[in-house]
């Protein structure tokens, strides 16, 4: 039920937040605020409630389903692993920081703002936590249409161009899943007779051999486009560098961690064949996106494009570790949406302060800052460093793991995987050279961090430290669901004997047949 | 005709009853508000008798069947007539033109619609649907002082006419061929014949033209967005609606209770209209800047996808259809009712331009709006998700992958087109327009009344489907026993 909760929560308080911004700003400010503290209050304390060393049946923590539509076998199910919970702390502790960078940022209807900020988080906590894909596939839509308003109202010059086209990119996307969910429903349906859309009945259903690959492309579609893989991810570097600092983080934070997140938790269960089938392939794009995404990082002129592009590099790795099948990459994913999360959220903060002081983005008129502004610059020079995967912060450990797993899938690509590393320094100590070194280009005098940034970015650091010193806490409480979703890949393959049945009719012309029995044997209860 | 017979007829009694007294009371003194509430209560004891009726499955031979779907249709058709006339008061009240006939033409043209959903007999069809159109004709030039009204009313007069005489035509072959004019009959004879004689497929074909105009579907569709343009805001809302919803129900009775859905022929003309519909429909929509035009573009596009869940042929199929036509029906009437409160005594608000920044002027007004076309294209928590949501479901089911990949295609360009009207209601605008004289706010209240029920409705099925899918399978029980 807390769960539930959880997104009643962030739903409420984002209505009470439009309404109190009517009055006063500050009120709506304060009610997102602490709306998204007491879910982060809550989700540590489940965190505390539910240590990893404890031997359970079940690596569930806590479910909570009752009936939604019963008639269609929809419910509203939630439930909670360490997966869940690690990408909840994530979701509101970036939640957290985005309110706060936005104090100053957003002057203009600023109840709206806050409304479709804690909307977004709602969508996205119920995509981390939902057990059921009709309900997966309707949080996945209920957390564009805030974003969308985020990008298209408070976003930069071409901000309507970029909302479309994150909006049809993702949408176009998602449709083609729910294809998918509802071919996995009748095909589930016509086996068992007993047609749902829980999770954890559609695990391990059976498809015919020629089925199972278009049904996980459907998947992989809405997921390889929110990650974004190389082909589809033309949409990010927009919607990136035009959107408020706020919709940066959530977008690179958190929206592109929705598409890991499914790949982890629908498309590798669900369909362990056709995803051998198709690793190569993905192992090969996830090289082509870090080295693809590193160059055209390292060529950019606009700070936030730059950054942009970087994520489609680090989310390279990530779809190059999904589809190694082995727990050190899937270790490496996990650590990689967390550090991620964090340090490209961190990146993305501090252009939107070199923004608010200089109004600019573009980094030729950038240089030289370091003396003018020293405290922006140390951290800066944090999250560059973790960006580049220097070791002892979070990013080194999530690369490593990665690789160390891809390895034992494919040596090549990891070796070619290996040289986005390299070209990750480059574009990282770009970004520094440009910006804070070099021959002073500042044409007024620039004010260093204040006490409200300082507080926004140290706990970035410590989280970004922690990470990379003592990861431990965080891969112990990721290994239980790790282990789950590779169960399918350790038993050896058994192929069922007869392969399931397909019902599919062609009839010749004007043939008589009965109506009743169109449609298989959907029952109607 | 058994003195039975009055009890299940009673909701198209009262409607005719109505529009007597309104001519009556016209007759007597002419006052708006009068003639506004009798209309309000007709519909209101029209829906209490239909209410009775619940469960019943009734023949009233040789013209009328009172089953679960024509039931059904029958409270849709007068919910939707009750909320087109609560949306009209205060439209009208703004205009100089005599209003008190508009009522009476809008209870006749319901009355048509009505007759049009229970019949199971061409006569009986066609009674119906001459009474819709030709109430139809003058709704739609109502206000002739208007620049466009006369070319619209004409221009659906002269192409329903047309309609008509193929319809009566293609009715005419069916019945050269089988000697009936009745459904049932009609299916009688084609499970004595092995497969469709020419004629009669001549005859379908004709007929499918009739009904294809009325639907407004492609190649039919042309009056549409002239028609939706010149015609007054609620009458346009009415049209999108009732006039069509009355077609698709009888299309659907006919076709199962005449067992067409096995002829192969039949099916491909439908599938080539459905994937025209949807393509013509939002692309040519892509590029409207008048609000009317671009629904009624729109409108084309979700006959289509309604004709997606038509072809599945199936129970599940029909549920669809009755889903989407509540979950369309609620969303055209949301947005139409939308332009007849932006509209002013000069002109209807049908340009884009009159929507920029509508957010920060009138935010509920906007909220409303937004929620109808992220209804339309689709977007969760709206019941136009759930609409499609169901479309999809039974075109998968029946493994129709060309036109549920038209559809998914479709939605995304239709997408574009909503999201611009979005865009534009929450651009921010330099100016601030100055407020438009606001009505007494008693006369308002009817207007505003009906969109946030609307509104709310639309949030309540797109949350919570469950109840209207238990409402619809179980009126569809009685009917899918007769398939």
């Amino acid at each position: 039920m807390i769960l539930a909760w959880l997104i009643i929560l962030l739903m409420v308080g984002g209505i009470l937040a439009w309404i109190a911004g009517r009055f006063n700003a500050n009120f709506a400010r304060w009610i997102a605020l602490l709306t998204t503290l007491a879910s982060f209050l809550i989700s540590i304390s489940l965190w505390l409630n539910n240590p990893t060393t404890t031997v359970k049946a079940t690596n569930w923590m806590m479910r909570y389903e009752v009936p939604w539509v019963p008639q269609w076998g929809v419910s509203f199910s939630l439930a909670l692993d360490g997966l869940s919970l690690l990408m909840l702390l994530l979701t509101f502790f970036l939640g957290l920081l985005s309110i706060l960078v936005s104090w100053r940022e957003i002057k203009t209807k600023v109840g709206f703002f806050h409304f479709n900020i804690l909307w977004v988080l709602a969508g996205i906590s119920g995509v981390f936590l939902t057990m059921d894909l009709f309900l997966f596939y309707f949080f996945w839509e209920v957390m564009l249409i805030p974003m969308y308003f985020l990008i298209g109202i408070w976003g930069h010059a071409n901000r309507m161009y970029a909302a479309y086209k994150f909006f049809i990119f993702t949408q176009a996307s998602g449709l083609l899943m729910l294809l998918s969910i509802l071919g996995l429903y009748f095909i589930h349906g016509s086996n068992t007779g007993s047609y749902t859309f829980n999770y954890f009945d559609l695990l391990g259903t059976t498809f015919p051999p020629a089925i199972g690959p278009w049904l996980m492309a459907g998947f992989l579609m809405a997921f390889l486009v929110k990650l974004p893989v190389v082909p589809f991810h033309s949409w990010l570097p927009d919607a990136h560098s035009e959107a408020p600092t706020a919709g940066s983080v959530i977008l690179a934070g958190l929206l592109l961690k929705t598409g890991a997140y499914g790949l982890l938790r629908f498309v590798i269960p669900l369909f362990p064949e056709a995803a051998q089938a198709f690793a190569p392939w993905a192992m090969l794009l996830g090289v082509v996106g870090i080295l693809y995404g590193a160059i055209l990082a390292f060529s950019q002129t606009d700070l936030k494009r730059l950054i942009a592009y970087t994520s489609v590099s680090h989310m390279g790795f990530v779809i190059l570790g999904v589809f190694s099948f082995n727990e050190w990459a899937f270790q490496g994913v996990v650590m990689q949406m967390i550090t991620h999360g964090i340090s490209t959220g961190a990146l993305f903060i501090m252009a939107g302060f070199l923004y608010e002081r200089l109004h600019t983005r573009d980094i030729r008129q950038m240089g030289g800052f370091w003396p003018a502004i020293p405290r922006m610059g140390v951290f800066a020079s944090i999250f560059a460093m973790a960006s580049l995967g220097l070791p002892g912060l979070g990013n080194f450990i999530a690369e490593f793991l990665t690789l160390v797993g891809s390895w034992q899938a494919n040596n090549l690509l990891t070796i070619f995987a290996t040289i986005g590393l390299v070209a990750a320094t480059a574009y990282s100590l770009r970004i520094l050279q440009k910006v804070f070194l070099g021959k002073n280009k500042a044409e007024h005098p620039l004010t260093d961090l204040s006490l409200r940034e300082m507080s926004i970015a140290l706990p970035l650091v410590v989280a970004i430290l922690w990470l990379g010193l003592y990861p431990q806490p965080v891969l112990d409480r990721a290994k239980p669901s790790v282990d789950e979703q590779l169960e399918a890949y350790k038993k050896p393959t058994i192929k069922p004997e007869i392969p399931a049945q397909v019902t599919l009719q062609t009839l010749p012309a004007d043939t008589v047949r009965l109506l009743n029995t169109k449609g298989g044997i959907h029952a109607l209860k | 005709m058994r003195l039975s017979d009055l009890y299940f007829l009673m909701p198209l009694l009262i409607l005719v009853g109505a529009a007597t007294l309104n001519m009556l009371v016209v007759a007597v003194k002419r006052n708006h508000k009068v003639i506004f509430g009798i209309t309000i209560v007709a519909h209101l004891v029209a829906v209490f008798t239909l209410l009775q009726l619940n469960g019943s499955s009734y023949q009233i031979p040789p013209f009328f069947v009172m089953d679960g779907w024509g039931i059904f249709n029958l409270g849709l058709i007068l919910l939707t007539s009750l909320f087109v006339t609560l949306l009209s008061y205060a439209y009208f009240e703004q205009r100089e033109e005599r209003k008190e006939e508009y009522y009476l033409l809008l209870i006749l043209a319901t009355l048509g619609a009505c007759v049009l959903v229970i019949s199971q007999h061409f006569m009986a069809l066609f009674l119906g649907l001459e009474i819709l159109s030709v109430a139809l004709y003058s709704l739609i030039a109502y206000l002739r002082t208007r620049e466009r009204s006369d070319e619209a009313g004409i221009k659906y007069l002269i192409l329903a006419a047309l309609s008509s005489a193929f319809l009566l035509f293609g009715m005419a072959l069916v019945y050269a061929v089988t000697g009936t004019m009745s459904f049932p009959e009609i299916g009688v004879y084609l499970q004595s014949v092995s497969e469709l004689p020419l004629l009669l497929l001549t005859g379908f074909g004709l007929m499918i033209v009739g009904i294809g105009f009325k639907l407004g579907i492609v190649p039919f569709h042309m009056w549409a967005p002239d028609v939706y343009e010149g015609a007054p805001a609620p009458v346009t809302a009415f049209i999108a609606t009732v006039s069509k919803g009355g077609m698709m129900g009888l299309l659907i009775r006919f076709f199962s209770q005449a067992d067409a859905y096995r002829y192969a022929n039949l099916m491909l003309i439908f599938t080539i209209i459905a994937i025209a519909s949807m393509l013509a429909g939002n692309l040519l929509a892509l590029r409207q800047k008048n609000i009317k035009r671009l629904l009624a573009y729109s409108s084309i596009a979700h006959l289509g996808y309604i004709l997606v869940a038509f072809l599945a042929g199936n129970r599940l199929g029909v549920e669809a259809v009755s889903f989407y036509l509540v979950a369309y029906f609620i969303t055209s009437l949301g947005a139409f009712g939308v332009v007849a409160l932006l509209s002013d005594t000069e002109r209807d608000a049908d340009q884009l331009e009159d929507y920029r920044g509508l957010f920060w002027r009138r935010p509920a007004t906007a909220a409303v709006f937004t929620a109808m076309l992220l209804s339309l294209a689709g977007i969760p928590l709206t019941a136009g998700f759930v609409g499609k949501f169901y479309i999809l479901a039974s075109g998968v089911n029946t493994q129709q992958w060309l036109l549920v990949l038209m559809l998914v295609l479709n939605s995304v360009i239709g997408l574009y087109y909503y999201i611009k009207v979005i865009a534009a209601m929450f651009a921010q605008t330099k100016s601030v327009q100055e407020r438009r004289k606001v009505l007494h706010p008693a006369l308002s209240f009817a207007s505003g009344g009906a969109m946030a029920i609307l509104g709310l409705l639309l949030i309540w099925i797109g949350v919570y489907p469950t109840s209207l899918v238990q409402l619809i399978r179980g009126l569809l029980a009685t009917f899918m026993t007769t398939f």
